[in-house]
């Protein structure tokens, strides 16, 4: 297990280092991925929001959505930042937990 | 290239899922059978790497934004088969947890990002690999193979979002889901990952491999020879 400690430590460095993934398009004032557009940006865009998508859309509430604290409107900065690596860090820790249990599930059918 | 909620109509979302189960299947088979012990750990470092990797947006300046994903660099140190039940696992947390790509699309983008990309780059990166045998050629390669598994997914889930307008359209002509013709989303998306975002992506595939082959941990990259 000790040769796979440098790789977990590098991955808690990556994740301190998420919020350049967070900041840099806020500054270069890049939005949405292709096709990840919200539903109000949709309506805008298109001048309706398609019936299908506006089902759907929202059926599900995600503990952290888009990697922030839940709630409406836009938080400050610095609070953003800390969520993004708040969700890194509980990204990394389920990543992890699935993959582990996942790992041991597997070799032990095979005894 | 999370596709969302909403974006896909029924038939493709089960499309997706019925892809992807029998994948699954094959790949909890083929570990069970051959994971080695001392690589199983792997599957979860791959799995929380792979998460990572696509956190960190890259902006189009005024435009819109991608990531890597790390698809080929996993299935170059776990299989492919393991790669594709390590991104899988990002995936669906990234869907419950963090509500990125849609639960109903669970099966598609597990289809494009965990399947798609891992064999179309993996099978690359070998075949690249005996044309480029030296430890530096086998850095191109894998960053080549990068940038292919890359655009395999992309490629893919621009179909997916384009065939929308075809199968689902109301009476009215407004769509029901994904709104984009292919003539529309086939375009955007390839031209933003055949240049920026696969850039990135061949960067870090071909730096990690690099690193990797140069390290004491050179054992985590299978052996070119080594069967998958």
């Amino acid at each position: 297990m000790r040769e796979f400690r440098k790789y977990w430590i590098a991955l808690l460095v990556i994740a301190l280092l998420t919020p350049v993934g967070l900041y840099l398009p806020q500054i270069l004032k890049a939005g949405s991925a292709w096709g990840e557009w919200g539903i109000e940006e949709i309506r805008q865009v298109l001048g309706y929001a398609p019936a299908g998508m506006e089902k759907e859309a929202g059926r599900w509430n995600a503990p952290l959505p888009g990697y922030a604290y839940p709630g409406r409107g836009t938080a400050l900065l610095s609070r953003q930042g800390f969520a993004y690596v708040l969700s890194a860090i509980v990204g990394i820790a389920a990543c992890g937990a699935g993959g582990y249990l996942l790992a041991r599930w597997l070799a032990r059918r095979r005894r | 290239m999370h596709i969302p909620d909403g974006y896909l109509g029924p038939p493709t979302y089960l499309a997706g899922y019925a892809a992807c189960i029998p994948l699954w299947g094959i790949a909890a088979r083929k570990l069970k059978a051959g994971l080695d012990a001392r690589r199983a750990p792997l599957l979860a470092i791959s799995a929380a790497f792979s998460f990572l990797v696509m956190m960190f947006n890259i902006p189009l300046p005024g435009g819109s934004t991608g990531h890597a994903i790390g698809g080929v660099l996993v299935a170059i140190a776990v299989g492919p088969w393991g790669a594709l039940l390590s991104v899988s696992i990002a995936v669906v947390i990234q869907a419950l947890l963090f509500g990125d790509g849609g639960i109903t699309a669970i099966g598609a983008n597990c289809f494009n990002m965990a399947f798609l990309m891992p064999f179309s780059g993996y099978y690359a990166y070998r075949g690249l690999c005996r044309v480029f045998p030296s430890v530096k050629g086998n850095a191109v390669a894998a960053g080549i193979g990068g940038w292919l598994g890359l655009n395999a997914a992309a490629l893919s889930t621009a179909v997916m979002f384009g065939i929308q307008p075809l199968l689902h359209t109301g009476a009215d002509g407004r769509a029901l889901y994904a709104p984009y013709p292919l003539s529309v989303a086939v375009p955007a998306m390839m031209l933003q990952h055949l240049t920026i975002f696969g850039l990135a992506e061949a960067l870090v595939t071909g730096l990690v491999v690099h690193h990797l082959q140069r390290s004491r941990s050179a054992w985590i990259l299978q052996a070119t020879s080594e069967k998958a």
